[in-house]
Protein backbone atom coordinates (compact mmCIF):
# COMPACT_ATOMS: atom_id res chain seq x y z
CA UNK A 1 0.00 0.00 0.00
CA UNK A 2 3.08 2.64 0.84
CA UNK A 3 5.29 0.97 -0.98
CA UNK A 4 4.59 2.89 -4.51
CA UNK A 5 4.55 6.43 -2.49
CA UNK A 6 8.05 5.58 -0.68
CA UNK A 7 9.24 4.66 -4.18
CA UNK A 8 8.46 8.34 -5.67
CA UNK A 9 9.41 10.28 -2.95
CA UNK A 10 12.81 8.11 -2.64
CA UNK A 11 13.40 8.71 -6.61
CA UNK A 12 12.53 12.05 -7.17
CA UNK A 13 15.36 13.48 -4.68
CA UNK A 14 17.95 10.91 -5.69
CA UNK A 15 20.12 11.48 -8.23
CA UNK A 16 19.85 9.80 -11.39
CA UNK A 17 22.80 6.98 -10.94
CA UNK A 18 21.72 6.14 -7.69
CA UNK A 19 18.27 5.55 -9.19
CA UNK A 20 19.81 3.18 -12.14
CA UNK A 21 21.51 1.10 -10.02
CA UNK A 22 18.37 0.20 -7.63
CA UNK A 23 15.17 1.53 -9.56
CA UNK A 24 13.26 -0.29 -6.48
CA UNK A 25 14.83 1.64 -3.68
CA UNK A 26 12.86 3.05 -0.90
CA UNK A 27 15.51 5.31 0.80
CA UNK A 28 17.00 8.29 -1.39
CA UNK A 29 20.58 7.32 -2.35
CA UNK A 30 22.85 10.46 -3.23
CA UNK A 31 20.54 13.17 -2.35
CA UNK A 32 19.76 15.44 -5.35
CA UNK A 33 16.93 18.07 -5.96
CA UNK A 34 17.40 19.31 -9.54
CA UNK A 35 14.67 18.02 -10.25
CA UNK A 36 12.96 19.91 -7.68
CA UNK A 37 14.67 22.93 -8.78
CA UNK A 38 13.62 22.39 -12.23
CA UNK A 39 10.27 21.81 -11.78
CA UNK A 40 9.35 24.81 -9.75
CA UNK A 41 11.79 27.04 -12.40
CA UNK A 42 8.60 25.92 -15.05
CA UNK A 43 6.40 29.00 -15.07
CA UNK A 44 3.88 26.85 -16.71
CA UNK A 45 3.47 25.11 -12.84
CA UNK A 46 3.52 27.73 -11.22
CA UNK A 47 0.90 29.30 -13.29
CA UNK A 48 -1.46 25.73 -12.58
CA UNK A 49 -0.49 25.78 -8.99
CA UNK A 50 -2.03 28.70 -8.76
CA UNK A 51 -4.85 28.03 -10.70
CA UNK A 52 -4.96 25.06 -8.68
CA UNK A 53 -5.27 26.98 -5.70
CA UNK A 54 -7.84 29.52 -6.81
CA UNK A 55 -10.03 27.01 -7.89
CA UNK A 56 -9.89 24.90 -4.65
CA UNK A 57 -10.61 27.98 -2.41
CA UNK A 58 -12.99 30.00 -4.34
CA UNK A 59 -15.14 26.92 -4.88
CA UNK A 60 -14.89 25.39 -1.53
CA UNK A 61 -16.00 28.56 -0.35
CA UNK A 62 -18.64 29.08 -2.73
CA UNK A 63 -19.65 25.67 -2.44
CA UNK A 64 -19.82 25.92 1.47
CA UNK A 65 -21.97 28.87 1.59
CA UNK A 66 -24.37 27.61 -0.94
CA UNK A 67 -24.84 24.35 0.76
CA UNK A 68 -25.40 25.93 4.11
CA UNK A 69 -27.83 28.52 2.48
CA UNK A 70 -29.51 25.59 1.09
CA UNK A 71 -29.58 23.09 4.14
CA UNK A 72 -30.92 25.00 6.73
CA UNK A 73 -34.06 26.14 5.09
CA UNK A 74 -34.86 22.64 4.13
CA UNK A 75 -34.01 21.40 7.35
CA UNK A 76 -37.36 23.27 9.01
CA UNK A 77 -40.09 21.54 9.58
CA UNK A 78 -42.73 24.27 8.58
CA UNK A 79 -41.06 25.21 4.46
CA UNK A 80 -43.17 24.84 1.79
CA UNK A 81 -42.80 22.68 -1.00
CA UNK A 82 -40.00 21.02 1.63
CA UNK A 83 -40.82 18.06 -0.09
CA UNK A 84 -40.45 18.73 -3.91
CA UNK A 85 -37.35 20.47 -3.38
CA UNK A 86 -35.88 17.49 -1.38
CA UNK A 87 -36.88 15.32 -4.24
CA UNK A 88 -35.61 17.67 -7.10
CA UNK A 89 -32.41 17.12 -4.84
CA UNK A 90 -32.65 13.87 -4.83
CA UNK A 91 -33.70 12.99 -8.59
CA UNK A 92 -30.20 15.00 -9.70
CA UNK A 93 -28.25 12.22 -7.92
CA UNK A 94 -29.30 9.65 -9.59
CA UNK A 95 -29.91 10.72 -13.53
CA UNK A 96 -28.13 13.31 -15.02
CA UNK A 97 -27.97 15.06 -18.68
CA UNK A 98 -24.58 13.31 -19.21
CA UNK A 99 -21.20 14.81 -20.58
CA UNK A 100 -22.79 16.08 -24.14
CA UNK A 101 -25.35 18.53 -22.68
CA UNK A 102 -23.39 19.56 -19.62
CA UNK A 103 -20.49 20.70 -22.20
CA UNK A 104 -22.78 22.60 -24.41
CA UNK A 105 -24.41 24.77 -21.62
CA UNK A 106 -20.59 25.76 -20.08
CA UNK A 107 -20.26 26.71 -24.23
CA UNK A 108 -23.47 28.56 -24.33
CA UNK A 109 -22.41 29.87 -20.69
CA UNK A 110 -19.30 31.15 -22.28
CA UNK A 111 -17.42 29.54 -19.89
CA UNK A 112 -15.47 27.70 -22.01
CA UNK A 113 -11.50 28.53 -21.35
CA UNK A 114 -12.25 30.01 -17.38
CA UNK A 115 -11.65 28.76 -14.15
CA UNK A 116 -15.33 29.33 -13.13
CA UNK A 117 -16.48 25.91 -15.49
CA UNK A 118 -14.15 24.15 -13.35
CA UNK A 119 -15.93 26.05 -9.94
CA UNK A 120 -19.46 26.64 -10.66
CA UNK A 121 -20.74 23.29 -11.66
CA UNK A 122 -19.47 21.45 -8.52
CA UNK A 123 -20.90 23.81 -6.31
CA UNK A 124 -23.96 22.05 -5.34
CA UNK A 125 -24.02 18.49 -4.35
CA UNK A 126 -27.26 16.44 -3.85
CA UNK A 127 -25.32 14.80 -1.24
CA UNK A 128 -23.97 17.07 0.97
CA UNK A 129 -26.57 19.07 1.16
CA UNK A 130 -28.50 16.03 2.65
CA UNK A 131 -25.71 15.64 4.57
CA UNK A 132 -25.69 19.04 6.16
CA UNK A 133 -29.56 19.41 6.31
CA UNK A 134 -29.66 16.00 8.77
CA UNK A 135 -27.39 17.83 10.79
CA UNK A 136 -29.13 21.04 10.95
CA UNK A 137 -32.35 18.80 11.89
CA UNK A 138 -30.74 16.89 14.60
CA UNK A 139 -29.84 20.64 16.29
CA UNK A 140 -32.08 21.24 19.54
CA UNK A 141 -34.84 24.01 18.59
CA UNK A 142 -35.05 25.46 21.81
CA UNK A 143 -32.04 27.51 21.21
CA UNK A 144 -32.81 29.17 18.03
CA UNK A 145 -36.62 29.49 19.09
CA UNK A 146 -35.03 31.40 22.01
CA UNK A 147 -33.33 34.00 19.54
CA UNK A 148 -36.35 34.47 17.53
CA UNK A 149 -38.35 35.42 20.43
CA UNK A 150 -35.80 37.85 21.10
CA UNK A 151 -35.80 39.34 17.71
CA UNK A 152 -33.18 37.52 15.73
CA UNK A 153 -33.69 37.47 12.06
CA UNK A 154 -33.20 33.76 9.95
CA UNK A 155 -29.98 34.89 8.48
CA UNK A 156 -28.73 36.20 11.98
CA UNK A 157 -29.67 33.05 13.99
CA UNK A 158 -28.26 30.84 11.08
CA UNK A 159 -24.67 32.86 11.40
CA UNK A 160 -24.34 33.44 15.34
CA UNK A 161 -26.24 30.30 16.73
CA UNK A 162 -26.67 27.22 13.96
CA UNK A 163 -23.27 28.00 12.19
CA UNK A 164 -20.64 27.69 15.48
CA UNK A 165 -22.60 24.87 16.51
CA UNK A 166 -22.27 22.71 13.47
CA UNK A 167 -18.63 23.18 12.78
CA UNK A 168 -17.69 19.51 12.34
CA UNK A 169 -20.14 19.00 9.94
CA UNK A 170 -19.26 22.31 8.15
CA UNK A 171 -15.19 20.96 8.51
CA UNK A 172 -16.31 17.66 7.01
CA UNK A 173 -17.69 18.45 3.81
CA UNK A 174 -15.43 21.39 3.66
CA UNK A 175 -12.71 19.16 3.28
CA UNK A 176 -14.48 16.65 0.84
CA UNK A 177 -15.29 19.49 -1.31
CA UNK A 178 -11.86 20.97 -1.13
CA UNK A 179 -9.92 17.68 -2.02
CA UNK A 180 -12.87 16.99 -4.83
CA UNK A 181 -11.70 20.15 -6.19
CA UNK A 182 -8.03 19.78 -6.13
CA UNK A 183 -8.03 16.51 -7.85
CA UNK A 184 -10.87 17.11 -10.34
CA UNK A 185 -9.35 16.24 -13.83
CA UNK A 186 -12.36 15.31 -16.12
CA UNK A 187 -14.05 19.00 -16.08
CA UNK A 188 -10.31 20.20 -16.67
CA UNK A 189 -9.90 18.13 -19.72
CA UNK A 190 -13.56 19.37 -20.76
CA UNK A 191 -13.42 22.62 -20.46
CA UNK A 192 -9.86 24.26 -20.92
CA UNK A 193 -7.64 24.57 -23.64
CA UNK A 194 -5.28 27.53 -23.01
CA UNK A 195 -2.17 26.30 -21.25
CA UNK A 196 -2.19 29.38 -19.01
CA UNK A 197 -5.79 28.04 -17.57
CA UNK A 198 -4.40 24.17 -16.75
CA UNK A 199 -4.53 23.00 -13.41
CA UNK A 200 -2.20 20.95 -11.65
CA UNK A 201 -3.24 17.83 -12.73
CA UNK A 202 -3.84 18.49 -16.46
CA UNK A 203 -0.27 19.34 -16.15
CA UNK A 204 0.79 16.57 -14.73
CA UNK A 205 -0.61 14.18 -17.26
CA UNK A 206 1.22 15.92 -20.14
CA UNK A 207 4.45 15.85 -18.39
CA UNK A 208 4.23 12.39 -17.60
CA UNK A 209 2.25 11.52 -21.26
CA UNK A 210 5.33 13.43 -23.02
CA UNK A 211 8.32 12.51 -21.25
CA UNK A 212 7.25 8.97 -21.70
CA UNK A 213 7.45 9.85 -25.86
CA UNK A 214 10.61 11.47 -25.09
CA UNK A 215 12.10 8.30 -24.06
CA UNK A 216 10.72 6.04 -26.83
CA UNK A 217 10.58 8.13 -29.72
CA UNK A 218 12.86 11.31 -28.72
CA UNK A 219 10.13 13.42 -30.11
CA UNK A 220 7.74 15.38 -27.94
CA UNK A 221 6.91 19.61 -27.71
CA UNK A 222 7.84 20.03 -24.19
CA UNK A 223 10.54 22.20 -25.66
CA UNK A 224 10.85 24.11 -22.23
CA UNK A 225 10.80 20.92 -20.18
CA UNK A 226 13.85 19.50 -21.82
CA UNK A 227 16.05 22.29 -21.34
CA UNK A 228 18.75 20.39 -19.32
CA UNK A 229 20.01 16.99 -18.88
CA UNK A 230 17.42 16.43 -15.98
CA UNK A 231 16.36 12.20 -16.25
CA UNK A 232 12.66 12.69 -17.25
CA UNK A 233 12.17 9.96 -14.77
CA UNK A 234 13.32 12.15 -11.85
CA UNK A 235 11.33 15.00 -13.16
CA UNK A 236 7.90 13.36 -13.53
CA UNK A 237 8.46 12.09 -9.73
CA UNK A 238 9.29 15.53 -8.86
CA UNK A 239 6.01 16.44 -10.32
CA UNK A 240 4.13 13.86 -8.93
CA UNK A 241 5.53 14.29 -5.61
CA UNK A 242 4.53 18.33 -6.24
CA UNK A 243 1.25 17.77 -7.01
CA UNK A 244 0.09 15.17 -3.90
CA UNK A 245 2.10 17.10 -1.42
CA UNK A 246 0.09 19.61 -0.28
CA UNK A 247 -2.63 16.51 0.59
CA UNK A 248 0.04 14.53 2.18
CA UNK A 249 0.93 17.18 4.55
CA UNK A 250 -2.50 17.71 5.84
CA UNK A 251 -4.18 14.61 5.73
CA UNK A 252 -2.22 12.57 8.53
CA UNK A 253 -4.67 15.18 11.01
CA UNK A 254 -7.39 15.81 9.05
CA UNK A 255 -8.10 12.25 8.71
CA UNK A 256 -10.53 11.74 11.27
CA UNK A 257 -12.77 14.52 10.20
CA UNK A 258 -12.81 12.46 6.54
CA UNK A 259 -13.35 9.15 8.82
CA UNK A 260 -16.80 11.06 10.65
CA UNK A 261 -17.83 12.21 6.87
CA UNK A 262 -17.95 8.97 5.98
CA UNK A 263 -19.80 7.85 8.74
CA UNK A 264 -22.50 10.49 8.35
CA UNK A 265 -23.17 9.16 5.34
CA UNK A 266 -23.23 5.89 6.08
CA UNK A 267 -25.99 6.67 8.61
CA UNK A 268 -28.24 8.58 7.56
CA UNK A 269 -31.31 10.43 8.92
CA UNK B 1 -32.17 31.58 1.34
CA UNK B 2 -33.10 28.80 -1.04
CA UNK B 3 -32.46 30.78 -3.99
CA UNK B 4 -28.88 30.18 -4.72
CA UNK B 5 -29.02 26.55 -4.02
CA UNK B 6 -31.71 25.98 -5.99
CA UNK B 7 -30.51 28.40 -9.35
CA UNK B 8 -27.39 26.40 -9.28
CA UNK B 9 -29.18 22.65 -9.30
CA UNK B 10 -31.45 24.17 -11.89
CA UNK B 11 -28.58 25.13 -13.92
CA UNK B 12 -26.13 22.65 -13.70
CA UNK B 13 -28.99 19.78 -13.19
CA UNK B 14 -32.05 20.16 -14.94
CA UNK B 15 -30.66 22.42 -17.84
CA UNK B 16 -28.53 19.69 -18.83
CA UNK B 17 -31.36 17.18 -18.83
CA UNK B 18 -33.04 19.22 -20.50
CA UNK B 19 -30.54 19.53 -23.14
CA UNK B 20 -30.96 15.91 -23.22
CA UNK B 21 -33.63 16.07 -26.38
CA UNK B 22 -30.39 16.78 -28.44
CA UNK B 23 -30.39 12.53 -28.80
CA UNK B 24 -33.43 13.37 -30.46
CA UNK B 25 -32.03 15.85 -33.02
CA UNK B 26 -29.61 16.18 -35.98
CA UNK B 27 -27.70 18.81 -33.63
CA UNK B 28 -25.80 21.45 -35.47
CA UNK B 29 -23.81 23.40 -33.64
CA UNK B 30 -24.21 26.35 -36.42
CA UNK B 31 -27.97 26.03 -36.05
CA UNK B 32 -27.80 25.81 -32.30
CA UNK B 33 -30.19 23.58 -29.69
CA UNK B 34 -33.15 25.58 -30.96
CA UNK B 35 -32.82 25.20 -34.64
CA UNK B 36 -31.22 21.71 -35.49
CA UNK B 37 -33.89 19.26 -37.08
CA UNK B 38 -35.56 16.77 -34.92
CA UNK B 39 -34.74 13.35 -36.07
CA UNK B 40 -36.88 11.31 -33.52
CA UNK B 41 -35.40 8.02 -32.68
CA UNK B 42 -32.75 7.70 -35.02
CA UNK B 43 -29.95 8.15 -33.47
CA UNK B 44 -31.90 5.40 -30.70
CA UNK B 45 -31.40 2.83 -34.30
CA UNK B 46 -28.33 3.68 -35.20
CA UNK B 47 -26.84 2.99 -31.98
CA UNK B 48 -28.52 -0.13 -31.61
CA UNK B 49 -27.21 -1.41 -35.26
CA UNK B 50 -23.77 -0.44 -34.50
CA UNK B 51 -21.44 -2.78 -33.46
CA UNK B 52 -19.12 -0.42 -31.67
CA UNK B 53 -22.06 -0.56 -28.95
CA UNK B 54 -22.23 -3.84 -28.18
CA UNK B 55 -18.65 -3.61 -27.48
CA UNK B 56 -19.48 -0.83 -25.38
CA UNK B 57 -22.16 -2.50 -23.16
CA UNK B 58 -20.02 -6.08 -22.99
CA UNK B 59 -16.98 -3.99 -22.18
CA UNK B 60 -19.12 -2.21 -19.46
CA UNK B 61 -20.50 -4.75 -17.80
CA UNK B 62 -17.74 -6.80 -17.50
CA UNK B 63 -15.07 -4.24 -16.30
CA UNK B 64 -18.06 -4.00 -13.58
CA UNK B 65 -17.89 -7.18 -12.82
CA UNK B 66 -14.64 -7.61 -12.70
CA UNK B 67 -14.63 -5.07 -10.33
CA UNK B 68 -17.00 -6.31 -7.87
CA UNK B 69 -16.05 -10.16 -7.86
CA UNK B 70 -12.17 -8.78 -6.84
CA UNK B 71 -12.50 -5.79 -5.13
CA UNK B 72 -15.77 -6.29 -3.24
CA UNK B 73 -14.96 -8.74 -0.81
CA UNK B 74 -11.32 -6.75 -0.05
CA UNK B 75 -12.23 -4.19 2.26
CA UNK B 76 -14.48 -7.33 4.02
CA UNK B 77 -11.51 -9.24 4.91
CA UNK B 78 -9.23 -5.79 5.59
CA UNK B 79 -12.06 -4.67 7.88
CA UNK B 80 -12.03 -8.72 10.07
CA UNK B 81 -8.18 -7.59 9.50
CA UNK B 82 -8.16 -4.91 11.37
CA UNK B 83 -11.25 -5.72 13.92
CA UNK B 84 -8.65 -8.10 15.40
CA UNK B 85 -5.73 -6.14 15.92
CA UNK B 86 -5.87 -4.96 19.52
CA UNK B 87 -3.14 -2.52 19.52
CA UNK B 88 -4.66 1.10 18.82
CA UNK B 89 -2.12 2.51 18.04
CA UNK B 90 -0.44 0.60 15.71
CA UNK B 91 -4.79 -0.01 14.42
CA UNK B 92 -4.71 3.61 14.02
CA UNK B 93 -1.39 3.81 11.74
CA UNK B 94 -2.33 0.98 9.44
CA UNK B 95 -5.58 3.24 9.08
CA UNK B 96 -4.25 5.87 8.23
CA UNK B 97 -2.24 4.13 5.69
CA UNK B 98 -5.05 2.40 3.92
CA UNK B 99 -7.20 5.33 3.97
CA UNK B 100 -4.77 7.85 2.04
CA UNK B 101 -4.81 6.75 -1.97
CA UNK B 102 -8.29 7.74 -1.82
CA UNK B 103 -7.21 11.05 -1.50
CA UNK B 104 -4.97 10.82 -4.40
CA UNK B 105 -6.41 11.95 -7.99
CA UNK B 106 -6.32 9.38 -10.52
CA UNK B 107 -4.16 11.45 -12.40
CA UNK B 108 -1.41 10.98 -9.96
CA UNK B 109 -2.02 7.01 -9.48
CA UNK B 110 -1.59 6.67 -13.00
CA UNK B 111 1.17 8.49 -13.53
CA UNK B 112 2.74 6.20 -10.45
CA UNK B 113 1.47 2.82 -12.65
CA UNK B 114 2.72 4.25 -15.86
CA UNK B 115 5.86 4.75 -14.29
CA UNK B 116 5.63 1.38 -12.38
CA UNK B 117 4.84 -0.81 -15.98
CA UNK B 118 6.93 1.15 -18.63
CA UNK B 119 8.84 -1.47 -20.35
CA UNK B 120 12.22 0.46 -20.07
CA UNK B 121 12.21 1.95 -17.40
CA UNK B 122 9.27 0.39 -15.04
CA UNK B 123 10.39 -1.44 -11.56
CA UNK B 124 8.01 -4.50 -13.03
CA UNK B 125 10.02 -4.88 -15.53
CA UNK B 126 13.14 -4.27 -13.70
CA UNK B 127 12.37 -7.57 -11.52
CA UNK B 128 11.50 -10.03 -14.67
CA UNK B 129 14.52 -8.58 -16.52
CA UNK B 130 16.39 -9.40 -13.63
CA UNK B 131 15.04 -13.16 -13.79
CA UNK B 132 15.94 -13.14 -17.53
CA UNK B 133 12.21 -12.22 -18.97
CA UNK B 134 11.51 -10.17 -21.81
CA UNK B 135 9.79 -6.82 -20.55
CA UNK B 136 6.47 -5.97 -21.33
CA UNK B 137 4.10 -3.56 -22.48
CA UNK B 138 1.57 -4.01 -20.23
CA UNK B 139 -0.51 -1.32 -20.59
CA UNK B 140 -0.80 -1.86 -24.60
CA UNK B 141 -1.55 -5.54 -24.23
CA UNK B 142 -5.27 -6.59 -24.33
CA UNK B 143 -4.89 -9.14 -21.96
CA UNK B 144 -3.45 -7.33 -18.94
CA UNK B 145 -5.39 -3.97 -19.77
CA UNK B 146 -8.42 -5.17 -17.22
CA UNK B 147 -6.55 -6.87 -14.31
CA UNK B 148 -4.49 -3.14 -14.26
CA UNK B 149 -7.73 -1.62 -14.07
CA UNK B 150 -9.05 -3.54 -11.46
CA UNK B 151 -6.02 -4.41 -9.55
CA UNK B 152 -5.51 -0.01 -9.25
CA UNK B 153 -9.12 0.36 -8.19
CA UNK B 154 -8.30 -2.05 -5.42
CA UNK B 155 -4.96 -0.65 -4.05
CA UNK B 156 -7.28 3.22 -4.40
CA UNK B 157 -10.27 2.39 -3.11
CA UNK B 158 -10.64 -0.55 -0.52
CA UNK B 159 -8.70 0.55 2.71
CA UNK B 160 -11.36 3.73 2.71
CA UNK B 161 -13.77 0.93 1.89
CA UNK B 162 -13.42 -0.45 5.37
CA UNK B 163 -14.84 2.43 7.22
CA UNK B 164 -18.42 0.85 6.50
CA UNK B 165 -18.03 -2.67 7.58
CA UNK B 166 -15.58 -1.47 10.77
CA UNK B 167 -18.93 0.63 11.83
CA UNK B 168 -21.16 -2.39 11.28
CA UNK B 169 -18.36 -4.10 13.33
CA UNK B 170 -18.24 -2.23 16.17
CA UNK B 171 -22.18 -2.16 16.46
CA UNK B 172 -22.02 -5.84 16.85
CA UNK B 173 -23.05 -6.87 20.80
CA UNK B 174 -19.71 -7.39 22.49
CA UNK B 175 -22.04 -10.10 24.85
CA UNK B 176 -22.54 -12.30 21.81
CA UNK B 177 -18.20 -12.33 21.65
CA UNK B 178 -17.69 -13.31 25.37
CA UNK B 179 -20.67 -15.99 24.96
CA UNK B 180 -18.55 -17.21 22.48
CA UNK B 181 -15.14 -17.47 24.20
CA UNK B 182 -17.08 -19.16 27.53
CA UNK B 183 -18.19 -22.05 24.60
CA UNK B 184 -14.43 -22.41 24.00
CA UNK B 185 -14.65 -20.83 19.93
CA UNK B 186 -11.17 -20.12 18.80
CA UNK B 187 -10.55 -16.34 17.07
CA UNK B 188 -11.60 -17.82 13.64
CA UNK B 189 -14.57 -19.53 14.81
CA UNK B 190 -15.32 -16.18 16.79
CA UNK B 191 -14.63 -14.58 13.01
CA UNK B 192 -16.48 -17.06 11.37
CA UNK B 193 -19.87 -17.26 13.21
CA UNK B 194 -20.50 -13.79 15.17
CA UNK B 195 -18.90 -11.18 13.20
CA UNK B 196 -19.42 -12.34 9.64
CA UNK B 197 -22.62 -12.98 10.46
CA UNK B 198 -23.24 -9.75 12.06
CA UNK B 199 -22.16 -7.75 9.66
CA UNK B 200 -23.81 -9.57 6.58
CA UNK B 201 -27.30 -7.15 6.01
CA UNK B 202 -24.74 -4.61 5.58
CA UNK B 203 -22.94 -6.53 2.80
CA UNK B 204 -25.59 -7.88 1.05
CA UNK B 205 -27.13 -4.16 0.78
CA UNK B 206 -23.72 -2.57 -0.52
CA UNK B 207 -23.60 -5.17 -2.63
CA UNK B 208 -27.26 -5.19 -3.77
CA UNK B 209 -26.54 -1.17 -4.65
CA UNK B 210 -23.23 -1.68 -5.86
CA UNK B 211 -24.90 -3.91 -8.70
CA UNK B 212 -27.28 -1.14 -9.43
CA UNK B 213 -24.24 0.73 -10.43
CA UNK B 214 -22.82 -1.76 -12.79
CA UNK B 215 -23.09 0.44 -16.33
CA UNK B 216 -21.11 3.14 -14.56
CA UNK B 217 -17.35 2.85 -14.48
CA UNK B 218 -16.11 6.31 -14.27
CA UNK B 219 -14.38 8.24 -16.85
CA UNK B 220 -10.91 9.40 -15.03
CA UNK B 221 -9.59 5.78 -14.65
CA UNK B 222 -10.10 4.30 -17.98
CA UNK B 223 -9.43 7.69 -19.63
CA UNK B 224 -5.88 8.16 -17.94
CA UNK B 225 -5.02 4.62 -18.81
CA UNK B 226 -6.26 3.32 -22.05
CA UNK B 227 -5.19 3.69 -25.59
CA UNK B 228 -6.00 3.02 -29.03
CA UNK B 229 -4.05 -0.35 -29.01
CA UNK B 230 -6.53 -1.42 -26.16
CA UNK B 231 -9.74 0.17 -26.59
CA UNK B 232 -11.20 -3.50 -27.92
CA UNK B 233 -11.21 -4.13 -23.92
CA UNK B 234 -11.53 -1.03 -22.21
CA UNK B 235 -13.56 1.29 -23.70
CA UNK B 236 -17.02 1.74 -22.32
CA UNK B 237 -19.77 4.26 -21.90
CA UNK B 238 -18.20 7.08 -20.45
CA UNK B 239 -14.78 7.45 -22.64
CA UNK B 240 -16.68 6.43 -25.90
CA UNK B 241 -19.75 9.45 -25.13
CA UNK B 242 -16.49 11.42 -24.87
CA UNK B 243 -14.21 10.65 -27.65
CA UNK B 244 -17.85 10.77 -29.96
CA UNK B 245 -19.05 13.85 -28.51
CA UNK B 246 -16.46 15.78 -28.00
CA UNK B 247 -13.44 14.67 -30.20
CA UNK B 248 -15.48 13.75 -33.40
CA UNK B 249 -17.94 16.04 -32.89
CA UNK B 250 -21.36 13.91 -33.21
CA UNK B 251 -23.11 15.60 -30.65
CA UNK B 252 -26.28 14.22 -30.98
CA UNK B 253 -25.81 10.14 -31.17
CA UNK B 254 -22.87 11.34 -28.64
CA UNK B 255 -25.97 12.60 -26.01
CA UNK B 256 -27.99 9.18 -27.09
CA UNK B 257 -25.01 7.04 -26.13
CA UNK B 258 -25.31 9.32 -22.65
CA UNK B 259 -28.84 9.28 -22.70
CA UNK B 260 -29.00 5.22 -22.70
CA UNK B 261 -26.58 4.82 -19.85
CA UNK B 262 -28.54 7.30 -17.90
CA UNK B 263 -31.55 5.74 -18.29
CA UNK B 264 -30.91 1.62 -17.78
CA UNK B 265 -28.73 2.92 -15.30
CA UNK B 266 -31.37 5.02 -13.11
CA UNK B 267 -33.99 1.64 -13.61
CA UNK B 268 -31.19 -0.47 -12.19
CA UNK B 269 -30.51 1.85 -9.34
CA UNK B 270 -34.67 2.36 -8.78
CA UNK B 271 -35.19 -1.55 -8.71
CA UNK B 272 -32.23 -2.29 -6.60
CA UNK B 273 -32.81 0.06 -4.10
CA UNK B 274 -36.48 -1.52 -4.07
CA UNK B 275 -34.72 -4.87 -3.27
CA UNK B 276 -32.58 -3.44 -0.34
CA UNK B 277 -35.20 -1.96 1.13
CA UNK B 278 -37.14 -5.79 1.14
CA UNK B 279 -34.23 -6.75 3.48
CA UNK B 280 -35.48 -4.16 5.88
CA UNK B 281 -32.15 -1.76 5.50
CA UNK B 282 -33.39 0.92 4.03
CA UNK B 283 -32.30 1.95 0.58
CA UNK B 284 -30.18 4.97 -0.73
CA UNK B 285 -33.55 7.29 0.09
Amino acid sequence: MLYPFLNVIAVSISDYSSYLANPLRIFPGKMDFTAFRYVFSSSLILSSYRNTIVVTILGTLIALIVTILTAYPLSKKNLKGKKLIMNLFIFSMLFSGGIIPSFYLIRSLNLLDTLWALILPGTISAYNVILMKNFFTSLPESLEEAAKIDGASDLYVLWKIVIPLSTPIIATIGLFVCVGYWNSYFSAVLYIRDQQKWTLQLLLREIIMSANTQLLSSGGNMAEMSAEAIPPQTIKYATLIVVILPILCVYPFLQKYFVKGMMLGAVKG
Amino acid sequence: MLIPGLASLILFHYIPMYGISMAFQDFNVVKGFFKSPWVGFDNFAYLLKSREFYAILRNSILISLYRMFWGFPVPIILALMLNEVKNIYYKKTIQTILYLPHFISWVVIVGIVYNFLSPSTGIINHIIKLFGGEPIAFLQEEKYFRSILVISDIWKGSGWGTIIYLAAISGIDESLYEAAIIDGATRMQRIRYVTIPGIMSTIIVLLILRSGSILRNGFEQIFLMYSPLVYDVADVFETYTYRVGLREGRFSYATAVGMFQSIVGLILIWTTNRLSRKFGEGGLW
